[in-house]
């Protein structure tokens, strides 16, 4: 493990805890500018444009002039707004979104935080960010942010109803809240991946299968509700919400929840990844162990583990150019009459086939 | 409940459909056109900036009066009977210096409506559409190949010509008063 290496090496929990714990920042603001990239790419693209094409080769260096455009731009805070709540939300989305991200496994020797209960972690600190959406949405003082940040509630609230009902049958399957143990569990070929039906032994496996390709299904649309991404982005409604709980916004604040949108598109990923797809293990075996260079592993594993966020969040915006927004009585229905129920028999079926 | 069942079905296969349609144009090649290092191709009869081939102009005036705004000024002078001014590249005999011929483009309505009416078809659209300037008057274009002090040569030719002919046509008038008056 990265840790117990940086505190050989150091000889102090403080500052070997923070150095590791910055490891994912150095993974997430490259990642978010490429996907803030490959967002505009292949929106342009879907739509048969070209996207940006100005800045650098094909417009790749355009989200880094973005970004620097934004860092120099005036940091503006309305008169009327509620001025302490206002410039602590995007600090709590983004750090709500980057917390998620302790217990999440990059390869077998990086995790924040080894803890027993990785998966419940998750799901509970990224509920801090419907806090500071809905912090931004009150403290902005703007009819349009208050309703963005009210129907972002309903919606997280709704959807982490599924999202958690997936990861108990998953749970149940596994037996374990630890992502690190879980993505131990689905090594050495695809054909041990939780949507495969994981590492059971038996004739359980092939019954297990659909059901856990419906849990897949479940989860991933209600992991695109928690993120507020297209067909379910009610909260950042730009027709109707002009863009939801960060119209106020500017400057570096507005980054902010710009980056945490990106950090929380590769969160809900990573975790599908590392709950259905084998998480940073490879498909196939590893070229390090083939060749012989243990070091070559982890790298490897990152990769993998990269390659499955990145395909998804690929998907994220394949959808978004896909699909219309759900109206919100829409956006009800499908939680409360399809998924919930649906994901709900899911856990009973998979329950019941793991007891037998 | 079979409706329900349906419901999920319709949803899930709607939604693949779409996904397929949304992928097959990710391949498709893009419609933009890269403005400044490519430029559209223009339909035939594309109306743009008008040239004048002075060369060829007579100084005819006609283009100026089918002017719909009067964007066109001509000025013209007459040649004295010594000079040859050539011929158009059609035949026609050119007899007037054209001591101004100016085209206001930010007037310009690009009707092409002084091009029809030419007889040496000297004045006609060309591709160019790219000429915005910061400053109005610049749109205000010249045409005119004579210099100046040419203009003012022309000029002063011409009336010296016209001097000259109308105390020809004085002495001619007062010469045979005389001779009436001698053969009285």
């Amino acid at each position: 493990m990265i840790y117990e290496f940086l505190y050989n090496l150091i000889g102090s929990h403080i500052v070997a805890s923070f150095i590791s714990a910055v490891f994912p920042l150095a993974f997430l603001v490259p990642f978010a500018l490429f996907a803030v990239y490959l967002e505009r790419k292949v929106s342009g693209h879907m739509q048969d444009r070209l996207g940006p094409m100005r800045v650098g080769w094909h417009g790749w260096l355009q989200t880094v002039a973005d970004i620097i455009k934004l860092v120099q731009k005036e940091d503006i805070t309305a008169s009327a707004t509620d001025k302490k709540l206002f410039n602590f939300a995007p600090v709590l989305v983004f750090a709500g979104s980057y917390a998620a991200f302790a217990a999440i496994p990059f390869t077998s020797i990086y995790i924040g935080s080894n803890i027993d209960l990785g998966i419940l972690y998750i799901v509970a600190v990224s509920s801090f960010v419907v806090a500071g959406i809905l912090m931004a949405g009150w403290a902005s003082n703007n009819k349009y942010s208050l309703l963005g940040a009210m129907r972002s509630a309903a919606q997280i609230v709704s959807y982490e109803i599924p999202t958690v009902l997936v990861i108990l049958s998953i749970i149940v399957i596994s037996g374990t809240l630890n992502l690190m143990t879980l993505s131990e569990q689905q090594s050495s070929s695809f054909y041990n991946w939780m949507i495969f039906g994981g590492a059971v032994a038996g004739w359980k496996k092939f019954v297990l299968i659909p059901f856990v390709m419906i849990g897949f299904l479940v989860i991933y649309i209600s992991s695109l509700a928690e993120v507020n991404r297209t067909p379910f982005d009610i909260p950042e409604a730009e027709s109707e919400l002009v863009s939801g709980y960060h119209t106020e916004y500017s400057g570096m604040k507005f980054a902010m929840f710009f980056l945490a949108e990106y950090a929380n598109m590769f969160a809900v990923s990573a975790v599908v990844v590392a709950l259905f797809l084998g998480g940073y293990q490879s498909p196939f075996g590893y070229l390090g162990n083939t060749t012989g260079l243990t070091w070559l592993i982890p790298v490897e594993q990152f990769f993998w583990f990269a390659a499955k966020g990145i395909f998804f969040v690929f998907v994220q915006m394949w959808l978004r150019w896909t699909l219309p927004r759900l109206r919100v009585d829409q956006l009800m229905v499908v939680c409360w009459k399809y998924l919930i129920p649906i994901s709900f028999a899911n856990l009973v079926i998979i329950a019941l086939i793991m007891v037998l | 409940m079979r409706e329900y069942f349906k419901n999920i079905y319709n949803a899930l296969f709607t939604i693949f459909i779409g996904m397929k349609i949304t992928f097959k144009h990710l391949f498709v090649p893009a419609v933009t056109i890269q403005y400044p290092e490519e430029k559209p191709n223009l339909p035939d009869r594309a109306r743009n900036r008008l040239y004048v081939n002075m060369d060829d102009c007579i100084g005819c005036d006609q283009c100026a009066r089918a002017c719909p705004v009067s964007c066109i000024t001509i000025e013209t002078v007459k040649s004295i009977p010594t000079e040859d001014l050539g011929k158009t590249s059609n035949g026609k005999k050119k007899i007037l210096h054209v001591t101004q011929f100016d085209i206001d483009f930010a007037k310009c309505c690009y009707c092409q409506l002084c091009v029809f009416p030419c007889p040496t078809e000297c004045i006609y659209m060309t591709d160019i559409y790219e000429f915005a300037e910061i400053q109005r008057d610049n749109l205000i274009y010249s045409f005119v190949t004579l210099a100046k002090e040419e203009i003012k040569e022309k000029k002063e030719n011409f009336t010296r010509f016209e001097a000259e002919k109308a105390a020809k046509a004085a002495a001619a008038k007062s010469a045979p008063a005389q001779n009436s008056e001698t053969n009285k």
